[in-house]
Formats: C-alpha cells, structure tokens, sequence
C-alpha cells in the first residue's frame, strides 16, 4: 500500500459530504452516484443543482462529464462510490483526455459494497484509487488526509483547475437520507437548476 | 454526397453536437467527419455505457448528443438504458453499425447480433434500420425531432446494405 494512501485517517461520508455542500457557492452541479453517495447529498439538504442517480451503477462520473462539457462555465462535482468507480475505471481515462476544467471527482472509499452487504471490494486490497486516477491522466489527484484537508481542498474555484480527484478513506457508515424514487422529477428539477428544460413553462 | 456526410448534416440540422463513441470500422467515415469538424464534440468513450452516461449529462444540461458504437457495444448497455435513460426520459440518439449479418465472418458478433432488436423492443425503444440513402434523410431527421418532441430515446441500426458493411470481414469471408 502507499504510503500517501496508508496515512489517511478514516472519516465519515455523511460529515464530509455536508462539509461540501456548504462550500458551494455559485450554483454547482452535483451528481450523486447510486446508493450512499446521493443518499447523503440529499441529507445535506436538496439543492436544485443535484441530479441523484437511481441506477446506473458506475455512470456519475460520466454524466458528469456530459454536464461539464455542456456548461463549461458551471463547476460540476461528482461524488461516487469505490465500488461504483471500479465498475467503470475507462471513464478515468476519458475525462482525462477530455480536460475538463470545471470537473472534480470525489470518491468515497470505505473498501466494502457497504449496500449490499459489506463484501469487500478490490480497494479494501491492493488497488489505489489515486494511482489508478494518475496512471490514467488526472493528474491531480490525491488522498484527503483528514477533515481539515477536505476543507482546504475544496476552498477553490469548482469552474477551473480541474479535472480533479479527491479520493477519502471512510467508515463503514449507511448514507443517512433518501431521495424520492421519481426519476422524471429528479431530472426535471435538475434541468431547471442548470437553466434547461421546459418545467418553468408549467409554474405560476 | 455519402451516406455519413448526409448523416452529419441531419445532426447538424437538429443542433446535435456532442457525438460520444466506440470506434467501429463501419463507423469510421462518421467518426473522421465528427473530429475533423468543430461545430461537432467527439467524446472517445472507453466502453459504450460511459457514453451513454455523457450524453445523458449533457443533454440535461442542454446540449444535445448522440452515441455511435458496433453492435456488440450494443450488448452492454441494456441497464444504462433501462436504469438511466429510459426512466429520466432521456433522448439519447444512438447510432449501431450492424455486425453479425449479411457476410458476417465472426460467430460472436453473429450471435450477440440476435440480442440488438430483441433488447430495443423489450424496452420500448424505437429503432429504424437505414438500408438506402434515399430513405435514410427523412427517417433520421424525422425520428431525431421525434426522440426530442416526445423525450423518449432513438436507434438508427446501419445495415451493410447502407453502408457497405466491414471491408475486413468481407476479405475473412474468403475461405
């Protein structure tokens, strides 16, 4: 194991995904992958911003790409899971060749399919997400050592500099929310948080 | 003009220009035309399903996309599109180059060509099978205008009677 990967001190998803949200400020895109991830971004308090994924597992990365690319000028974060990332490692590749400068990724490592039963995932053994984040091209991309790193880390513009990773080390925790299973009225509120869509053409 | 340059300009006609793939032999004439243009935004995708992923995010965000792969790409992204796509009412525009027939020299495609049309009338998803390119400018402009009026996805399967089919597989043929 690392040693930048060894060094990290356990945290907590439900903490850190609060911490995140408060650094928001100028209306970023949020794309909670499937399970824990969006489970505690909707804890965090519902922004128009967030889109939750109820399927899909391993595509938050890649739908945030497709929103990075459409609205270069929004910051857009996504939050996924280690299971889930390692379902799709190719998309760690194709956003590094892409480039986009408004995207950062979070990855919430607790080593386990924490969901569906705490079995353990490949990144409970010998695979490191940032090294595998690096070896495909994002080159910034680091361990989030403890909370106050987080914090550091995420005081920064979400709309350049990117694309980033930030891969932290947590607890075998549930997420703490749950987001309503309409999928059409996820992403019809998503679109009016980013200005598309036609669902201002119904409200009084 | 050939097939894939009338192809691109109904894209460009219905303001499509994010264009995510997996490389095909057959779809090569598309993919030289999108990067070589810059109204259009290739995204070379590592496997089909990401792409998927790309051009639902950005048609969410307002720009509109559409998603080229072979037919066993195809076989891979029956959950993108019955867990993404098809509930969030996605027009994901997808373009399959048709393996598996009319000259097929490889037993896997022929066989994971049996899955395609199965799995799209399963779930409900609206293909057309582009033979000529008499018919090909109505169909696809149509269909595409259709896909977005109604938030519902499309398929355009490219026979070989379009398109030639694969030269390589044409050459194997030759036992």
């Amino acid at each position: 194991m690392s040693n930048e990967r060894a060094s990290v001190k356990t945290l907590n998803r439900t903490a850190l995904t609060g911490l995140l949200v408060q650094k928001l400020k100028h209306d970023e895109a949020v794309i909670g992958g499937i399970g824990n991830a969006n489970f505690d971004l909707f804890a965090a308090g519902h922004r128009p911003q967030n889109f939750y994924m109820l399927g899909s597992m391993g595509l938050a990365c890649p739908i945030a790409l497709g929103v990075a690319l459409a609205q270069p000028e929004r910051g857009v974060i996504a939050l996924e899971g280690d299971g889930s990332i390692l379902m799709g490692l190719g998309c760690l590749a194709t956003i590094a060749n892409m480039k986009p400068r408004n995207l950062t990724i979070v990855i919430w490592d607790n080593g386990i399919y924490q969901i569906t039963g705490k079995q353990q995932a490949a990144t409970a053994g010998l695979t490191d997400i940032v090294a595998v984040a690096r070896g495909a091209g994002i080159a910034n991309s680091e361990w989030v050592r403890d909370e106050a790193h987080f914090g550091k880390l995420l005081d920064r513009r979400f709309d350049d500099g990117g694309p980033v990773l930030l891969a932290v080390k947590i607890d075998d925790q549930p997420g703490k929310g749950q987001t309503p299973r309409d999928p059409t009225l996820i992403r019809s509120r998503f679109m009016k948080g980013l200005g598309t869509g036609r669902s201002g053409a119904l409200e009084t | 003009m050939t097939w894939s340059d009338t192809f691109l300009g109904i894209l460009k006609d219905n303001d499509v220009r994010l264009v995510s793939y997996v490389p095909d032999n057959v779809l090569t004439p598309l993919i030289t035309g999108v990067t070589s243009d810059n109204y259009f935004m290739p995204v070379g995708a590592t496997r089909e399903d990401e792409a998927i992923g790309a051009v639902t995010g950005a048609y969410m965000a307002g720009l509109r996309g559409v998603v080229m792969m072979q037919t066993s790409g195809f076989a891979l992204i029956a959950n993108a599109l019955a867990s993404l796509v098809l509930p969030n009412q996605i027009p994901a525009i997808m373009v399959i180059s048709e393996r598996g027939t009319l000259g097929e020299f490889n037993i896997g495609q022929s066989l994971v060509a049996r899955t395609m049309r199965p799995t799209l009338d399963a779930l409900g998803i609206v293909h057309h099978t582009l033979t000529d390119a008499a018919t090909l400018p109505f169909i696809v402009d149509s269909s595409i205008k259709q896909a977005y009026s109604t938030q519902a996805p499309v398929a355009f399967i490219l026979s070989p009677l379009l398109t030639g089919g694969n030269p390589a597989a044409h050459a194997k043929l030759k036992i």
